[in-house]
């Protein structure tokens, strides 16, 4: 019997019971689909850690307002207010390791301009921002230090925002309103794409700080100079940690803390972000993985017990095909093909599902897609020993029956 | 020349327990190639386990055993296996046939453990439902044929690898008479053309075509006999002839 007479006629057998074959593979189904998702939002998680990292840059601090816990998470924003441009100012001046810093506020809002209008990111921003996030304008000009100083009304707009308020005009020169207060625009800054996870990094509106949290962001913030973040960037060659250090020791003296009293602020360096998410993709590859096992298990159990039935159904055609010439061995590869089969499309119906959830994991959490074929190859194979290993026991039972026997059973 | 069926004292007993049933006991015979032989005798007097060990599904407990000139009752599961496929053919009472499969592939299967390519094997399949009157029904399942239908594309199943001998385990048992006339018309053709047929039955109307009855009782060979066999065709041709006379003149009288 050659292998293409027994492949064929191992799906035969499988067509003969349809419904029965797609029960029967749905916990192989399942099991492949959480392999493949399993790895495909572990190698995102990471990519996306990477990507990230890359595009801030990896000296940058992010000093947020309010507490925090041991392990790093934020708790709530009782003390919101708490972070000023003063603090920013204070780090820039006594820290000599930091090159520069930037205070900021972030906002979404409408924006019109004419007839047009476009929901966009505010940002109130000094020129520090720039300079740590080493971003450039492609036309116009960044703010003067004048207009920072007196809270001029005047505007930066990313590529996306001039594209969809001017199309074809040059936007310089032009006037928008953001929350009804105008804004001129002198300038557009240089394209940036899309980030990592997804945001267009383009759609974005910059006004000075100032401006900005007395007319647009800030209007009901209780410490007039509070800001919603600061970025620290570290000089090259620095140690990042004692630069964190530092900033740590000045801000709890300069906001009056006692020794037994909590930060009321957060400094958190891309490192220790990544190392967060890392550990939450962690958590959830080994959640999947623990589906993923127990499913393949009991997958393969329940091919194994379809077997049992479909020998047991099926010991006529097993004395009929012992009688006629075959070997226990052609009897044994007839069985275990069909268990294999059964195991194989399985696996690769759940290679197809596990590809639709890593794809939606990806959109959802806004990371790259990533799936290697490897995996895939991995996962059809693999599937294919659960569907030998349990088939091996009903396929050699078949080939030990007694042709007499069976042929005489009913 | 060697005759092709040699058994010497033929021995094959079952241990149910402490008690040792004995199925057959010494059975000595010889059958040549060519020969038509019926084997008769009572329920549970050993001629399906005489039949099992001549097809080689069962090996004797003791004695010998040569097919064809080779000695094949000490040979290990796989050997017997191909002696099957090369040798013998089998026809069933229960036919056997596969319902989900059609009659050439049905007919087909044992070419398939012969190893033969795919082409031949759909060809020589095909001659062999011919040969039993089955040339126009080559892709219907066996539920879509009659009993005497689906005998026959077992027996095409059993001659498609060109066997040396014929075996059929009460072949007529779930047939009618008529049908079973019509199988022993095409058996008797077949041995006409040189297949060496072996029966087992229990009807004497159907042991009257085969040119020696061997009848056994207890597991033991009680006679032996050449006969002249009646002509099952002559037969059936009588037959439709009294069935044509008969619908005439009830075609007459109405
Ligand atoms: N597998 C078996 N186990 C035990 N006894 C058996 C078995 N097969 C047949 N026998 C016994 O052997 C004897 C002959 O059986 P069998 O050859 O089937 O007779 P027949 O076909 O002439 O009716 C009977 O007594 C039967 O009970
Ligand atoms: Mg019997």
């Amino acid at each position: 019997m050659t292998l293409l007479d027994a492949v064929l006629s191992a799906l035969d057998a499988l067509r003969l019971h349809k419904l029965r074959s797609a029960l029967t593979m749905l916990g192989i189904v399942i099991g492949v689909a959480a392999v493949i998702a399993m790895i495909a939002v572990g190698g995102g998680a990471r990519q996306q850690v990477v990507a990230q990292i890359r595009s801030l840059g990896a000296n940058l601090l992010v000093v947020t307002p309010g507490n925090v816990t041991q392990s790093g998470v934020r708790l709530g924003a009782g003390a919101a207010s708490t972070l000023t441009d003063e603090d920013a100012a204070a780090i820039m001046n006594e820290i000599p390791s930091v090159q520069v810093t930037a205070p900021f506020l972030r906002g979404g809002a409408q924006v019109v301009a004419g007839g047009a209008n476009w929901a966009t990111t505010i940002y109130a921003v000094d020129l520090g921002w720039f300079e740590a996030r080493e971003w450039e304008v492609e036309s116009g000009r960044l703010f003067e230090p004048e207009e920072l100083s007196r809270g001029a009304q005047v505007a930066i707009i990313g590529q996306t925002v001039a594209a969809n308020l001017f199309p074809g005009m040059d936007p310089i020169g032009e006037t928008v309103r953001v929350r009804n207060v105008p804004f001129r625009i002198v300038g557009v800054m240089a394209r940036k794409g899309q980030s990592s996870w997804g945001q267009d990094q383009d759609d974005v509106l910059f006004v000075p700080l100032v401006a900005g949290r007395q007319r647009v962001i800030g209007r009901n913030q209780a410490n007039a100079r509070a800001v919603g973040a600061i970025y620290v960037k570290v000089r090259d060659g620095e140690s990042l940690s004692m630069a964190e250090a530092d900033v740590k020791a000045l801000l709890r003296q300069r906001h009056r803390l006692q020794p037994h009293q909590e930060d009321d602020f957060a400094v958190r360096n891309l490192a220790e972000i990544a190392a967060t998410r890392e550990a939450s993709a962690r958590t959830l590859a080994l959640l999947l993985a623990a589906v993923a096992g127990v499913s393949l298990a009991v997958g393969g159990i329940g091919i194994m017990n379809i077997m049992l039935v479909s020998v047991t159904e099926r010991t006529r055609e097993i004395g009929l095909r012992l009688a006629i010439g075959a070997r226990q061995r052609d009897i044994l590869r007839q069985f275990l093909f069909e268990a294999t089969g059964l195991a194989a499309i399985g696996g690769a119906v759940g290679v197809a599902f596990g590809m639709a959830a890593a794809y939606g994991t990806a959109r959802w959490a806004g990371w790259p897609l990533l799936i290697e074929p490897g995996a895939i190859v991995l996962a059809v194979v693999f599937s294919g020993l659960v569907g030998i290993f349990f088939g091996w026991y009903p396929a050699l039972r078949a080939s030990r029956l007694d042709p007499i026997e069976a042929l005489r059973h009913t | 020349m060697a005759p092709l069926i040699e058994t010497q004292k033929l021995t094959r007993l079952y241990r149910l327990g402490d008690e040792t049933v004995t199925a057959l006991a010494d059975v000595s015979l010889t059958v040549d190639a060519g020969e038509f032989v019926a084997v008769m005798g009572p329920s549970g007097s050993g001629k399906s386990t005489f039949m099992n060990v001549v097809g080689c599904l069962d090996r004797p407990t003791s004695g010998s055993y040569r097919l064809d000139g080779e000695e094949v009752s000490r040979l290990d599961a796989d050997r017997l296996a191909a002696v099957r496929n090369r040798k013998i053919g089998f026809v069933f009472q229960q036919f056997h046939l596969l319902d989900r499969l059609d009659a050439l592939s049905n007919v087909e299967l044992p070419l398939i453990y012969a190893g033969a390519d795919r082409r031949g094997r759909r060809e020589r399949a095909a001659e062999a439902l011919r040969r039993v009157g089955l040339g126009d029904r080559l892709h219907h399942r066996p539920t879509q044929l009659s009993g005497g239908q689906q005998q026959r594309v077992a027996v095409a199943r059993a001659l498609v690898n060109g066997p040396k001998v014929l075996l059929a385990d009460e072949p007529t048992g779930a047939l009618d008479s008529r049908t079973s006339l019509e199988l022993m018309a095409l058996f008797q053709e077949l041995n006409r053309e040189g297949v060496t047929v072996v029966i087992v039955t229990h009807e004497p109307d159907v042991a009257r075509f085969a040119a020696r009855v061997v009848r056994f009782r207890d597991g033991c060979v009680l006679s032996d006999a050449r006969q002249r066999p009646a002509d099952a065709a002559a037969e059936l041709a009588a037959l439709s002839a009294e069935k044509a006379e008969a619908d005439a003149a009830a075609e007459a009288a109405a």
